[in-house]
């Protein structure tokens, strides 16, 4: 991650907002991210805060209506949104693809593994059907699928749930794409699976160099995976820093309450069994508190929290807090 | 295993039948739960780990009777549960509560919160209808709800509000057991944490007993005073706290602890990956059954079963290695 280069995906000004019955949900409000060639980025943060709505925001695979995207997401240079249904169909599975917690969401379930893999091929690759078959296999056997070739001839619901999520990943790789979306890869499976996907990813990561977005809530996952990781909070980042220093130097209240909140194997014996907890819960999409979003649940509130949304501070390259105690910091 | 047990699972199975065809012979078993044993003491907390699939829900279940066993005993009180009859069990059921995993099926939708946590009170004890009122607002308060919020629905509250109704209806008849079925694994990490301190402190304040069922490994440490782990419908190892997670014999064990993804970006470690998925329960491997994946597989392991056997200070083990 050389500071000159270009980023490969840089998204700024995103807001992703769906329009319900109820009212409008800013699912995604304002988000800038950066991620680099060969780079994993993590996003963490609670159920709802808008992590999927950002994966799907990018390969524009929400329906519009309801939903309605602003901003920019610049893939090497070129604005997504600004890209017609045929522009973006190329880019996906070609040059970014993305992987789901649900593997039945992307596989379909009357086509035979074989047949999913060499069709997004033939599709992107301009491969013959042979050439598709052969790669087809050497993907699934990359992906440590035993006996790929008999494998390759059956229908997703006859693999395991492990297996499914390897051919998966083994589709979504098949055709080399410089950008991975990989949204909860690995969180329906077992952990003595979870450590094969994931060995398996870092893998192929180094052999094609891909950039990956890991979005997970598994904070063990992100420390093992991610090089630097954008922290979210209720559609907004709150923080991005490098993975050691985000462990070792939290900033935002939010980050602090949700490393401590984790068990960890061993602490209890030197640190008691009381867990720290983030009280309260997270804000209902359609009534945002005023002001900083994590204001209701913070230790720190201030009344300037109430009033006044906290601007993003940056404390250096990739290295961002949005919460006015850095704010004031600066000011002083 | 100790004098001193509240409840003793001993030898618990559990075999589903497998049916086929328009006369639905029963063409094989499903060896679920396949001869489990352990005991809770007084106040303590047993862990019960392993993959999906492996019997966890299985045994919390049978232990309670909510599905019937196949063999095996469950002493409790000096009584064997699976002997009862329906009355007899009524007795016996309010000293034995579960909370479930999912705090969105597992509540009735159209009662309102009262009822819901009324509801074991009505079945069991012949309080008077201001009397389950008051219970029901202390019952709520002990879980850290609003007692006022007691006519509203399930659907009105968040995930880990939900959990906290669970709870306290399980707690409504003053329990000495409650099997915890994986209470916090559908939360966010930040409510687990709010589920698991009050789980904690709920234990402390009325003394109650937890088989706590997860497979989430860091939060079973964190919570229990010795720990099960299951693979298959047995129990492969079992020991204190401390004692497995820092000294674990089974190679499964050994394996499914090195998986566990550690949230310390400078923890380096060796990680042990296990080849294969887990077989299917309907064809249980013959011996030890974790020879089809054991990175540690001899000649004999595939022919005879490991016996489980003490290590001496309680630290229990089934494997040929040892
Ligand atoms: N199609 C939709 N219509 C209306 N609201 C939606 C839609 N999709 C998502 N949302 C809302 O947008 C917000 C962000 O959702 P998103 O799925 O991105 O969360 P997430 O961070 O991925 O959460 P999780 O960890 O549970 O997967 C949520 O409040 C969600 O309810
Ligand atoms: N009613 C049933 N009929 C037939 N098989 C069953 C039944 N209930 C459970 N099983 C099987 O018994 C085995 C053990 O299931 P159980 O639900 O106890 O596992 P578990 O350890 O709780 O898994 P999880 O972590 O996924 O909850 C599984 O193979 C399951 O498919
Ligand atoms: S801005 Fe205020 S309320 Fe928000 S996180 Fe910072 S201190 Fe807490
Ligand atoms: S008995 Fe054999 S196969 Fe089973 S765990 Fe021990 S070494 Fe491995
Ligand atoms: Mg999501
Ligand atoms: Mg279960």
């Amino acid at each position: 991650m050389s500071e000159q280069s270009e980023p490969l995906l840089a998204i700024r000004g995103l807001r992703t907002r769906f329009h319900t019955y109820e009212g409008v949900v800013n699912a995604v409000d304002g988000l800038d991210i950066e991620v680099f060639r060969g780079e994993t980025l993590g996003l963490v943060g609670e159920s709802g805060c808008g992590k999927s709505v950002t994966a799907l925001s990018i390969l524009r695979l929400l329906r519009c209506p309801p939903a309605e995207i602003q901003g920019q997401i610049l893939f090497d240079g070129t604005n997504l949104l600004d890209l017609d249904q045929e522009g973006i169909r190329n880019i996906r599975g070609r040059d970014i693809s993305m992987i789901f917690q649900e593997p039945m969401t992307s596989l379909n379930p009357v086509l035979t593994i074989g047949e999913q893999i060499s069709e997004t091929l033939r599709r992107h690759k301009d491969m013959t059907r042979r050439e598709a078959w052969g790669r087809c296999v050497e993907m699934l056997r990359l992906v440590q699928i035993p006996g790929p070739k008999s494998r390759s001839k059956e229908y997703p619901h006859k693999l395991s749930g492990g297996m499914r999520q390897r051919a998966m990943i083994a589709m979504a790789l098949s055709c080399n794409p410089r950008l991975l979306l990989a949204d909860e890869p690995t969180t329906a499976l077992d952990v003595t699976i979870q450590a094969q996907i994931m060995t398996l990813m870092v893998r192929l990561k180094e052999e094609f160099e891909t950039s990956i977005v890991l979005i997970t809530h598994d904070l063990g996952i992100i420390a093992e995976m991610a090089s630097r990781v954008v922290v979210m909070y209720a559609g907004k980042m709150v923080e991005e820093a490098p993975v050691k220093e985000l462990f070792k130097d939290p900033r935002h209240p939010y980050t602090q309450g949700l490393l401590g909140s984790i068990p960890v194997i061993g602490r209890k014996f030197d640190g008691g069994q009381r867990l720290q907890e983030i009280p309260g819960m997270v804000p209902n999409p359609l009534e945002m508190p005023l002001g900083c979003r994590f204001n209701p649940r913070c230790p720190r509130t201030m009344s300037i929290c109430h009033q006044q949304e906290p601007p993003v501070v940056r404390l250096a390259d990739h290295r961002r807090v949005s919460c006015w105690l850095e704010a004031n910091k600066r000011d002083d | 295993m100790t004098d001193m047990a509240l409840l003793e699972v001993r030898n618990l199975k559990k075999h589903f039948p497998v049916k086929k065809g328009i006369l639905s012979r029963t063409v094989g078993y499903v060896r679920a739960v396949d001869g489990v044993s352990f005991s809770l003491r007084k106040g303590e907390t047993f862990g019960l780990v392993g993959e999906s699939g492996c019997g966890k829900t299985t045994v919390g279940r049978s232990i309670l009777r909510l599905i019937e066993p196949t063999a095996g005993q469950v002493v409790f009180n000096g009584q064997d549960l699976l002997t009862l009859d329906v009355e007899e069990l009524r007795q016996v059921r309010g000293s034995l509560q579960i909370i479930f995993q999912d705090p969105f099926s597992s509540l009735n939708p159209r009662m309102n919160v009262g009822k819901i946590i009324a509801e074991p009170i009505r079945n069991h004890l012949k309080d008077t209808k201001a009397q389950t009122r008051d219970r029901v607002a202390h019952l709520m308060e002990s879980v850290g709800l609003h007692p006022d919020q007691m006519s509203r629905y399930p659907h009105e509250f968040s995930g880990g509000q939900r959990q906290r109704i669970g709870i306290a209806r399980a707690l409504a008849l003053n329990p000495m057991v409650i099997v915890c079925d994986e209470p916090v694994s559908a939360l966010d990490v930040s409510i687990q944490a709010q589920v698991i301190n009050l789980l904690v402190e709920l234990q402390e304040k009325m003394n109650l007993s937890y088989i706590f069922i997860a497979h989430d490994l860091s939060v079973v440490e964190h919570i229990s005073d010795r720990v099960a782990v299951m693979y298959l419908g047995r129990i492969v190892e079992m020991a204190t706290d401390r004692e497995l997670y820092q000294n674990p014999q089974h190679p499964y064990t050994q394996a499914l602890l090195s998986a566990v993804p550690i949230p310390d970006p400078e923890a380096g470690r060796q990680r042990i990956l296990l080849e294969g998925d887990i077989p299917g329960p309907l064809n249980l491997p013959s011996g030890c059954t974790f020879h089809t994946r054991c990175p540690k597989r001899m000649e004999e392991c595939s022919q005879k079963e490991p016996i489980f056997k003490d290590q001496g200070n309680d630290h229990w083990v089934a494997c040929h290695l040892i």
